[in-house]
């Protein structure tokens, strides 16, 4: 797999090195990505966290911030989960204070999105142990190790819990070594220069 | 609570936390990025650690809103950062912080190729990741989203060449993560072109018979008990690609598992595993209703989707809602659909306004002239009450409706008055221009909507435009009241008067053209009345409005003429018949609000019965195309003449032909105004005819009878089950399947092409206990073909079969079709019918990739006609350039993505065969425009003159209507005669007619 398409990526990028004549292509193309953004947003319409599968510019981010939580934080309770927008649907859930909203097409099937919301929340939750808005608020970055395990290119690359639980604390030892890797060195330093 | 280790970054973000209010905020947010700003300055003195911690406070800041427009150089450099914590630091902030197309991406391209060809697993998952925003799993997964995104981005850099079998083996996964990102890649590459992924489908079906039927999954890929619904969403979704599923095991196999999901769904208490069961479901659904499936299992569907509709969890509702709008593409089923209309009228009212909407293009796309005055009228009802936002889009859909379904023309009349009493202010100028149309072509409607207009107007407040139309009505039509009363001419004056002063400046040039008109019906002249519409001319000749003023000076001086008034005033003449411009309307809304497929579904069906109604067809036949130009000349009779004359003296002047002074779109007012000026009347010698009940059903029977050539009276007692004309679409993409069935006899086809040679076998099913007499088969061959057939049983015993080969030898290019004269006789019925075999143009094409460097050279050689050829199409159905792509792919015209610079282009290749031109080259692009897409420029380039200019007009046939579309008119039968010109052929098809016409 790896050899078949690498160079051609590395071909590609040489091709389109214009990059001023790219971005109305690749707006349209990248339509097609299956979720277009995913967003956190508090009750009170903090964003807590933001995801952009397409491209927008910070311009576009923020109107679609400000629009999106127009809409969906003042719909009641016991509605149904999905909002049609600009000729998209978003999906969106509330857990407690939070809103997880994820933007698709028209035609993708609403129901498959609003459960990888769900299950995005379980990883969530077995990871920070009953996860509350604090959790993502302070380990936001946490949560973006989490969402790229469970999203690439707007599409679901993993399923199982377990297998992204793995990863996850695969990562954070990786970290956590280096840490102690870097207490060590400097600890020796210390003593050195002691 | 995990605490993120870094205590300045949680500093920070408590800090922020604290902020009283956005001021403060802002402060806190500057000061800081002050401070990261003189950290990063004299990077010498930065550890990787406080490198992390301002990268992160930077991307903290971002996501708060604000700009953070220095620092990405750091945050790079962090990928190239020897350690794990800050390369992972920098891949997650540089692909939030920076979008694909900056410039400082191309500082990381060396790192992240270093970091993905190194051995390293964690070091290329990240890079993988981020290109996106392998010999393990974990990197295959990511490998194959990546690809799919570069894919997707670049459709024609990423050479697929090949990688069918590179696909079909990665379906045999058992790493059911690595499957889900394979299949999704499968998703994107069949969606492009499904003919070299066939070997792909019995892998998505053996795929999906492993999760929903053998439950076969490790446990920790079971959600809520459900074996990945997310990969059996995907699976389906894939397999909806592929046009049908020929092999009949494969397909058996596949319904058993549709058929298991379908019943054994079930409503349970758990939220998440009901949501994950009914995704499952609807992608089931999907499938089916693609699948074409037996009647039986779509009335399984239907029946499942009527309880939908009715439960209490909203997703479900909405969703049943949803899914039944698309159901409606199935013909079989409309009647079922129709059976729980009370229900969706009820969904109508819902709290939740996605539900409501989702009700309301429902009803819009299940209306037709049964129903058409219940759902109009529960619209109107609910207008009062909906909210704002959906009321434009309400009135506009319940004037559309009205409009093709009123099973009478006052009826319509009603419901649009109706509507601009109800909510005046979101109904459009081109609602009330659409009512003036009809009652200015509809004689006998003229004085029932005079009257109407008058009733309106005795109410004590009423909306603008309901004084605009009225005012209008009455001007044009209002003395054919005259012996009503209250209707005498000083009266409709005096009332429409009395509204002078309530309305804008928009609408009091009407109201004076409107005053014009009464004094000149006035005959003869009551001087009291004279001088009270004189005394207004004169009191707005100096009007500081220049339209106000011009029309006032102008009919002032026109008046005094006395006489010639008459002329110059007369009734409007009958405007020109053209697709209503609220459908278009519709259209053009539906790519800004959430409308779904109902609204194309419109599109494809018939065109506006209202276009039937006044058509003006002459007497004797004569193609409306020389009607036209008839028209425009002007004829010898000198009263034609003298109305030219008066028009040409009106065009001068200018205000009699502009009614609104700030002119919508062209083409609206085109449909009300444009014609005065520029046609004269109808000729004596053309009769409207206004049959309103011929008119209603004018236009399915003639889609019918396009199925069958020639267009003959059917006198046969037995109906056909299914539209001839929808199989032999069918056909014409596919190579196998029925061609014709009713109740006695089902004929099936087979065929097989190779070149310009063709074998085609019929399979008489005889369905009866009875036997079949008489049977005869005569094949009428268009001249380019040379067809033999074998003998044909005089008698098909009782549930036999018989096959009939059929040799198919192709002499040269033509679009005509080959027509089966079949007939056979069961007890006392004689049953005889014609149908077209789907020998067809598209039959000896054989589709060939070419690349850039074949392709232009060719084109250029082949420079103008006769030899390329190009014309502007128009009327051509809209839709997406991927579906359209998929249309040329599946008449063997190839299309090669990327040729074209132009993304709204497409180029296609294919080789023709026959025994004259052997085998030859041809060449084909669309050029499409992205504002319009009912109309696109096509140009066809081959070695034949003739070969191109039937190709040519073979592809148009094609886009004019879409053969997969369940209810589209099927394009002109093709004449029996050799190359007809193009117009006499499409004479006989309403569709292609009025496209032309557009």
């Amino acid at each position: 797999m790896e050899a078949m398409h690498l160079p051609i990526y590395f071909k590609c990028y040489d091709v389109h090195d214009d990059m001023k004549r790219v971005p109305k292509e690749f707006m349209n193309s990248m339509r097609k990505n299956k979720i277009h953004f995913v967003l956190l947003i508090s009750r009170q319409g903090k964003v807590r966290l933001t995801k952009w599968y397409s491209p927008y510019t910070q311009k576009e981010r923020t109107k679609v911030l400000r629009e999106l939580s127009g809409v969906i934080l003042t719909r009641g309770p016991k509605l149904c989960n999905f909002v049609e927008w600009r000729g998209y649907k978003v999906v969106y859930k509330r857990y407690a204070s939070l809103y997880f909203c994820m933007c698709i097409d028209q035609e993708d099937n609403e129901l498959e999105v609003l459960e990888i919301i769900h299950h995005y929340v379980e990883i969530l939750d077995r990871y920070f142990g009953s996860v509350c808005e604090l959790d993502l608020i302070f380990n936001f970055h946490k949560a973006y190790y989490i969402l790229d395990e469970l999203l690439i290119a707007g599409e679901l690359q993993e399923s199982s819990k377990k297998s992204v639980a793995r990863l996850i604390s695969a990562q954070d030892s990786l970290v956590e070594m280096a840490k102690e890797q870097r207490s060590s060195i400097s600890n020796i330093i210390a003593q050195a220069t002691k | 609570m995990a605490l993120s280790g870094m205590r300045g970054l949680s500093v920070f973000i408590s800090d922020i936390r604290n902020c009283q209010n956005k001021e403060q905020e802002r402060l806190r947010v500057d000061k800081e990025l002050g401070n990261v700003r003189t950290r990063f300055k004299n990077e010498k003195g930065l550890s990787p650690y406080e490198k992390k911690k301002y990268v992160w406070k930077m991307l903290y800041i971002y996501m708060l809103g604000y700009d953070v427009d220095f620092g990405h150089m750091e945050a790079v450099s962090l990928i190239s950062a020897p350690k794990y914590p800050e390369k992972q630091v920098g891949y997650i902030v540089t692909a939030c912080l920076l979008n694909e197309n900056h410039d400082f991406l191309r500082l990381a391209i060396n790192t992240v190729r270093n970091d993905i060809i190194g051995r390293n697993e964690t070091f290329q998952c990240l890079a993988l990741t981020m290109i996106s925003s392998s010999a393990r799993p974990l990197v295959r997964k990511k490998a194959a989203l990546c690809l799919l995104r570069l894919y997707r981005k670049n459709p024609d850099v990423v050479n697929v060449d090949g990688w069918a079998d590179r696909m079909a083996q990665l379906l045999d996964e058992r790493d059911l993560g690595v499957l889900t990102s394979s299949m999704s890649l499968l998703v994107a590459l069949v969606s492009n072109n499904h003919e070299a992924y066939w070997s792909c489908l019995p892998k998505c079906v053996k795929t999906l018979e492993r999760l929903a039927r053998n439950q076969d999954v490790p446990q920790e890929y079971t959600y809520y008990g459900i074996p990945s619904p997310w990969l059996q969403v995907k699976t389906m979704r894939a397999l909806q690609y592929f046009p049908t599923i020929e092999d009949p095991n494969t397909r058996r196999s596949l319904f058993e598992v549709l058929q298991r999901i379908l019943m054994g769904t079930d409503v349970v208490k758990n939220v998440n595993k009901n949501n994950a069961s009914h995704a499952v479901l609807f992608e089931a659904l999907a499938l089916v209703m693609h699948l074409d499936a037996e009647k039986e299992m779509m009335s399984q569907c239907v029946a499942l989707l009527g309880k939908f509709i009715a439960v209490r969890e909203p997703n479900i509702r909405y969703l049943g809602l949803e899914n039944m709008t698309r159901m409606l593409l199935v013909t079989d089923v409309q009647d079922i659909i129709k059976r729980h209309q009370a229900q969706i009228i009820t969904s109508l009212k819902d709290p939740d306004i996605s539900i409501r909407r989702r009700a309301l293009d429902l009803l819009y796309g299940m209306c037709d002239v049964t129903n058409a005055k219940d759902i109009v009228e529960e619209i109107l009802q609910y207008l009062s009450t909906a909210e704002f936002a959906m009321r434009e889009e309400l009135s506009l859909k319940a004037a559309i409706l009205a409009e093709k379904f009123a099973p009478d023309l006052s009826w319509y009349v009603d419901v649009i008055l109706q509507l601009i009493d109800k909510a005046g202010d979101f109904v459009s100028d081109d609602i009330w221009f659409r009512v003036v149309q009809f009652v200015t072509n509809n004689e006998d409607l003229q004085p029932y909507a005079a009257a109407k207009a008058r009733e309106y107007l005795d109410k004590p407040a009423i909306h603008e435009t309901m004084v605009k139309v009225s005012a209008y009505l009455i001007g044009e039509f209002g003395h054919l009241l005259a012996r009503r009363p209250g209707c005498s001419l000083k009266e409709l004056f005096s009332i429409i008067h009395e509204k002078l002063p309530t309305v804008s400046s928009s609408t009091i040039p009407i109201l004076l053209s409107t005053y014009a008109k009464i004094l000149m019906h006035a005959q003869p002249p009551e001087p009291e009345l004279q001088n009270l519409i004189w005394a207004i001319f004169n009191k707005y000749e100096s009007c500081i409005d220049a339209e106000i003023q011009q029309r006032a000076v102008e009919y002032f001086a026109l008046s005094r003429k006395g006489a010639a008034l008459m002329d110059i005033l007369a009734e409007m003449p009958k405007f020109p018949e053209r697709q209503s411009s609220l459908i278009k309307k519709a259209e053009d809304i539906e790519v800004d609000t959430a409308e779904q497929s109902a609204i194309k579904l419109r599109a494809l069906q018939q065109t506006s019965n209202a276009l039937v109604v006044t058509d003006q067809r002459p007497a004797n036949g004569t193609p409306p195309v020389t009607q036209l130009s008839l028209v425009k000349v002007p004829s010898t009779s000198s009263n034609v003449d003298h109305h030219v004359a008066d028009q040409g003296l009106s065009q001068e002047n200018g205000t009699l032909t502009t009614v609104d002074p700030q002119p919508p779109p062209a083409d609206l007012l085109g449909d009300l105004l444009g014609p005065l000026a520029i046609e004269g009347p109808p000729s004596a010698d053309v009769q409207p005819q206004q049959n309103i009940v011929s008119g209603v059903e004018g236009v399915p029977n003639a889609v019918e009878a396009t199925a069958i050539v020639p267009v003959g009276e059917q006198t046969n007692s037995v109906q056909p089950i299914g539209s001839i004309a929808e199989r032999f679409q069918a056909l014409c993409v596919k190579d196998s399947g029925v061609l014709y069935e009713d109740p006695y006899i089902q004929i099936g086809i087979k065929a097989e092409w190779r070149a310009h040679q063709g074998r085609l076998v019929l399979f008489l099913g005889n369905k009866n206990t009875n036997p079949l007499l008489s049977v005869q088969a005569i094949i009428l061959p268009p001249s380019h073909l040379k067809l033999e057939l074998s003998l044909v049983p005089e008698t098909i015993p009782p549930r036999a079969q018989v096959q009939c080969p059929l040799e198919i030898v192709n002499l040269r290019p033509s679009r005509d079709v080959a027509v089966l004269d079949f007939s056979y006789k069961f007890g006392n019925d004689m049953v005889n019918c014609k149908l077209r075999l789907p020998a067809v143009l598209s039959k000896f094409l054989q589709p060939i990739p070419v690349s850039a460097e074949e392709f232009f050279p060719q084109w250029r050689s082949l420079s103008g006609p006769p030899l390329k050829l190009q014309e502007v199409v128009r009327g051509v159905k809209p839709m997406p350039l991927l579906d359209m792509a998929n249309l040329f792919n599946s008449l063997r015209l190839m299309v090669s993505p990327g040729l074209d610079p132009n993304p709204n282009n497409l180029v296609a290749s294919t080789t023709f065969y026959s025994e004259s031109t052997r085998a030859m080259l041809c060449l084909a692009r669309i050029e499409t425009d992205p504002a319009d897409r009912t109309q696109l420029r096509l140009t066809v380039a081959s070695g034949d003159p003739t070969l191109t200019f039937e190709l040519k007009e073979f592809i148009k046939e094609q886009l004019v209507s879409i053969p997969t579309a369940s209810r589209a008119p099927a394009p002109a039968p093709p004449a029996p005669q050799p190359t007809s010109p193009p117009a006499a052929a499409l004479t006989d098809d309403p569709g292609a007619l009025l496209a032309g016409l557009l």
